[in-house]
C-alpha cells in the first residue's frame, strides 16, 4: 500500500529497498556508515514544523496562515506547537474560505509582510486561482516592480490514499507554466526543510507542493541540514543517484519509486540515473541535459496527468538542446488519463508504481519485455 | 453657519496666483498656498445638500467644516481630473491609448474628497477606473498620459496599462483588473497595517458590480471576525458595465449588504460629504474594524471606450444627473457663492489646466516606447539567472535577473 516507510538505521543488509534517502555517488551498502554526518534523522513533517518554526523566529513579518493551522495544529500536524509558541496574531486559523483569505495573504504581502497561506490540499487552491496567478505572479512585472509578492503558497499536492478524484489531482504542471510564480517539489526532509526556508526568504510568490503521504516518511539529515541558516538553491535539481545507461527523471514521492526502480535496474546491468528536479519552475534544464548527454536515454517520471505535463516539458527541453545525443525516444511515465477513482485496485492502475518505471527504462535502453507479459 | 468674507478683491486674486505658481513648478496637485490671506484657512461649515442614512452605526454630522483653501483646491483637483479624462477618451478614439480605458468623470469628488479625509500612510485599492484615484494619490499628468500610451514614463513603464496604475510609496495599491479581487488584497493590506501597528486604515473601493462577488463576503467576514481596519467603499455608479444595479442586486443597498458591518450610505457627487464620511469611516475603522460606504455616484461615460453608455440608460438620464449633480458644478457653485473666487478666476483656473494636460499629453506623445530588453524584467524579484524565451525559443533569450 502506499503507506509510511520507515528507514531501519544500522540494517547493513545489502537490499536498499526503503525509499530515497539521499544516495550519492556511493553503490556499496557498506558506505554509508563513514557517512558521520547522516546520523540524525527526521520525518518530513518535523523538518518542514522546523522550518516554518526558524524563518518565524528569524524575521517577525513572516506569519501562517490557513485552515485548522493554529488550534487544531495543522490538519497533517505540519504547523504543531506554532501557535502555542508564536501566539495568534502569527498563527491564524482562518474560515474554510480560499478565495477570501487567499486574496488577504496576498495583500498583505503586498504591504510587505511575508505571509505563509496554506491549503490544506492543493485541491482547494482552485478556489482562490485567480489571486495566485492575477494577484500574486503578476504584481512585479505589471507594476515594473513597484508591488513585488514575498508570499509561500503550501499544502500537500496530488494523490493521496483512497480520496479520490477531487482530492488527488497534482497541480505542478499548472502553477509551473506560469510566468513570475515559482513551484517548489521537496522529496526528503532535507529538500524540505532547505527549500521552505528558501522559499519563504524568496522575494517572490512561491508555490510550496508537499506530498500527504510522504510527511511521515524519516530521512538521514546532516548536520549541515539542520542550521537555522540552511537554505537550499532555488532551480537546481539534485542527482539523487548516479548512472549511466539511463536518465530518470521525478519530484516528490515519485523520487522514492524512481530510486527503488533504479535499484532493481541495477540486477539487470542498468545504470539509472536519478535526477530529484526539487524545483518545477525554474526547471534546472542544464542538469537535466547534461545528464542525457551523459546516458542519452531518458524517462521521465510524475504522479499527475500527462497532457501538458511536466514530462512533456522535459521532454520538450531534450529535444530542443540535447535532441543529437539521444539513443532513444524518452519515455514519459505519469498518472492515467482518468480522474483517480477509489477502488484500491483501480487506484493502483492509475498512479504510476516501480514496475511501470522499471520497464519504461528497459525500453529506453532497448531491453524491453513484450506487452503481453505485462502483469 | 459661519461664512468667510474676504477683505478686498486684491486678496481674492492673491489667493490664486500662489496656486498658479505652484501648478507651474511643481509637479503635484497639491501646493502650499501663501498666507496672503489669512482667510484661507479659516472655517466654513456647510451643511450637504442630502443627509447620510446610517446602518448600525450613527451618522456623522451633515454639517461639515472646510476652508476656502480647501474648496478652491476640490475644484482645482475635480477641474484637471475632468479635464484629464476627456482627454483621454480623445486619445483612445485617436488609437494613442489602446486596449481597455475606464473612464471616471462624474465620480471625482469620490476620490478628492476621501483623499482630504486622509494621508499617504492610508492605503487605497480599486479596480480598473483608476486614473484620478492615481492622481489624487500624487501621480504626475505626465506619469498617467506616458502610461496609457505605453511608453516608457509610465507610471508602470508602460508594461500595465490603463487598469494597473501602482503608487506604494503614496499607499496606493492598484490597479485591479479582476472585478472584485482587490477587496480581499485591500483587506489584506488593512490585515498588515494592524498586525504593523501602524495606527493607519486602509480604503477598498469597488462598483456596484463587484458588490456580489463572494470574495467579499469572505473577505469581509475575516475582516469583522479579526477586527481588521478596513473601509469598503461601494462607488455606486448604478450599472455593472451594462447592467443596473435592480437587474444584478436582490438587494441594491450596498450600505446594508454588510450586515453585522456597520454602513453609511453618502452622496458620492458631493465632495464635502464624501470627505465627511471618509473621515467619520477612519475613525470608526481604527476603533472598532470594518465598515462599509456606500457612494452614491454616477458615471458620464459608458462602462469602458468600447461601451456608448447609452444602450442601458436614456440620454435624459445622463444629462439630467449632469445638470442637478454634477460634482465640479457643485463646488463651483459653492465657491461663487460663498465669494472664495470670481467666475472669471475659475474659467482661468480651468483654462490653466486645460494648458497643463495639453502639455502632459505632448510631452507624452513625443516620449519613448520601452526598450526591448523591458519585455524579460520585473517578471521576479530575483531571477537566479534563469533563461526566459521569447516566441521562437531559438531566437530571443534572456536571462532573468
Amino acid at each position: 500500500m502506499l503507506g509510511v516507510i520507515r528507514r531501519k538505521i544500522g540494517a547493513g543488509g545489502s537490499s536498499l529497498l526503503t525509499s530515497g534517502w539521499s544516495f550519492q555517488s556511493r553503490p556499496a551498502v557498506s558506505a554509508w556508515r563513514s557517512y558521520s554526518s547522516a546520523a540524525k534523522e527526521m520525518t518530513v513533517r518535523d523538518a518542514l514544523n522546523s522550518a516554518l518554526d526558524e524563518e518565524m523566529s528569524a524575521d517577525p513579518k513572516v506569519f501562517l496562515m490557513g485552515e485548522e493551522v493554529g488550534e487544531y495544529q495543522g490538519a497533517y500536524k505540519i504547523s504543531k506547537g506554532l501557535l502555542e509558541k508564536y501566539g495568534p496574531e502569527r498563527v491564524l486559523d482562518t474560515p474554510i474560505t480560499e478565495a477570501g483569505f487567499t486574496g488577504i495573504g496576498v495583500g498583505a504581502a503586498y504591504y510587505g509582510l511575508r505571509p505563509v497561506v496554506e491549503f490544506m490540499t492543493f485541491n482547494f487552491s482552485m478556489q482562490a486561482i485567480d489571486h495566485i496567478i492575477n494577484s500574486a505572479a503578476k504584481s512585479n512585472y505589471m507594476s515594473a516592480g513597484q508591488i513585488s509578492v514575498p508570499i509561500v503558497f503550501r499544502g500537500p499536492n496530488g494523490a493521496a490514499a483512497g480520496v479520490g478524484a477531487q482530492h488527488s489531482h497534482c497541480f505542478a504542471a499548472w502553477f509551473a507554466s506560469c510566468p513570475g510564480l515559482k513551484v517548489l517539489a521537496p522529496y526528503s526532509s532535507e529538500d524540505a526543510r532547505g527549500l521552505l526556508k528558501a522559499a519563504i526568504r524568496d522575494p517572490d510568490p512561491v508555490v510550496f507542493l508537499e506530498n500527504e503521504l510522504l510527511y511521515g516518511e524519516s530521512f538521514p539529515v546532516s548536520a549541515e541540514s539542520l542550521d537555522s541558516s540552511f537554505c537550499l538553491p532555488i532551480g537546481k535539481a539534485k542527482i539523487e543517484r548516479e548512472g549511466k545507461d539511463v536518465t530518470i527523471t521525478a519530484f516528490s514521492k515519485m523520487v522514492g519509486y524512481a530510486l527503488k526502480a533504479a535499484e532493481i535496474l541495477t540486477k539487470e546491468g542498468i545504470s539509472a540515473e536519478v535526477i530529484n528536479l526539487r524545483s518545477i519552475r525554474p526547471l534546472d534544464r542544464s542538469t537535466i541535459n547534461a545528464s542525457v548527454r551523459k546516458t542519452n536515454r531518458l524517462v521521465t517520471v510524475e504522479e499527475g496527468f500527462p497532457q501538458h505535463g511536466v514530462g512533456a516539458e522535459i521532454c520538450t527541453s531534450i529535444v530542443e538542446e540535447s535532441f543529437g545525443y539521444l539513443d532513444a525516444p524518452v519515455e514519459r511515465i505519469a498518472g492515467a488519463d482518468v480522474p483517480m477513482p477509489y477502488a484500491a485496485n483501480l487506484e493502483r492502475l492509475a498512479v504510476p508504481q516501480v514496475e511501470d518505471i522499471v520497464r519504461a527504462a528497459k525500453r529506453a535502453c532497448y531491453r524491453s519485455v513484450p506487452l503481453a507479459a505485462v502483469a | 453657519m459661519a461664512l468667510a468674507h474676504l477683505a478686498s478683491s486684491s486678496s481674492r486674486s492673491n489667493l490664486l496666483k500662489p496656486i498658479f505658481a505652484a501648478l507651474s513648478s511643481t509637479p503635484s496637485l497639491r501646493c502650499p498656498i501663501s498666507s496672503a490671506a489669512a482667510d484661507n484657512t479659516k472655517t466654513l461649515t456647510i451643511e450637504t445638500s442630502v443627509p447620510f442614512t446610517a446602518h448600525q452605526c450613527e451618522a456623522p454630522s451633515s454639517l461639515v467644516d472646510t476652508t476656502p483653501e480647501e474648496l478652491l483646491t476640490f475644484f482645482r483637483d475635480m477641474a484637471t481630473m475632468r479635464r484629464m479624462e476627456i482627454a483621454a477618451d480623445s486619445l483612445y478614439k485617436a488609437r494613442l491609448i489602446r486596449g481597455f480605458c475606464h473612464l471616471y468623470d462624474g465620480q471625482e469628488a469620490a476620490a478628492v474628497g476621501m483623499e482630504a479625509a486622509i494621508t499617504k500612510k492610508d492605503s487605497i485599492i480599486t479596480a480598473y477606473r483608476d486614473h484620478c484615484t492615481y492622481l489624487a494619490r500624487g501621480g504626475t499628468l505626465l506619469e498617467i498620459f506616458s502610461e496609457l500610451m505605453g511608453r516608457q514614463g509610465g507610471g508602470s513603464r508602460g508594461k500595465g496599462g490603463s487598469m494597473h496604475f501602482y503608487k506604494k510609496e503614496a499607499g496606493f495599491y492598484g490597479g485591479h483588473g479582476i472585478v472584485g479581487a482587490q477587496v480581499p488584497l485591500g483587506i489584506g493590506l488593512a490585515f498588515a497595517q494592524k498586525y504593523s501597528k501602524d495606527g493607519t486604515v486602509a480604503f477598498v473601493l469597488y462598483g456596484d458590480g463587484a458588490a456580489n462577488q463572494g470574495q467579499l463576503f469572505e473577505a469581509l467576514n475575516i475582516a469583522a471576525l479579526w477586527d481588521l481596519p478596513a473601509i469598503l467603499v461601494c462607488e455606486n455608479n448604478h450599472y455593472g458595465m451594462g447592467t443596473a444595479e435592480w437587474r444584478a442586486a436582490k438587494s441594491p443597498a450596498y450600505y446594508k449588504r454588510g450586515d453585522y458591518v456597520p454602513g453609511l450610505k453618502v452622496d458620492g457627487m458631493d465632495v464635502l460629504a464624501v470627505k465627511q464620511a471618509c473621515k467619520f469611516a477612519k475613525e470608526h475603522a481604527l476603533k472598532n474594524g470594518p465598515i462599509i460606504l456606500e457612494m452614491d455616484t454616477y458615471r458620464y461615460h459608458g462602462h469602458s471606450m468600447s461601451d456608448p453608455g447609452s444602450t442601458y440608460r436614456t440620454r435624459d438620464e445622463i444629462s439630467g444627473v449632469r445638470q442637478e449633480r454634477d460634482p465640479v458644478e457643485r463646488v463651483r457653485k459653492l465657491v461663487l457663492s460663498h465669494d472664495l473666487a470670481t467666475e472669471k478666476e475659475l474659467k482661468d483656473t480651468e483654462k490653466e489646466i486645460r494648458k497643463k494636460v495639453d502639455e502632459a499629453i505632448a510631452q507624452a506623445k513625443e516620449s519613448p516606447m520601452p526598450d526591448p530588453s523591458e519585455l524579460f524584467t520585473n517578471v521576479y524579484v530575483k531571477g537566479f539567472g534563469i533563461e526566459a524565451c521569447g516566441p521562437d525559443r531559438k531566437e530571443v533569450r534572456a536571462v532573468l535577473p
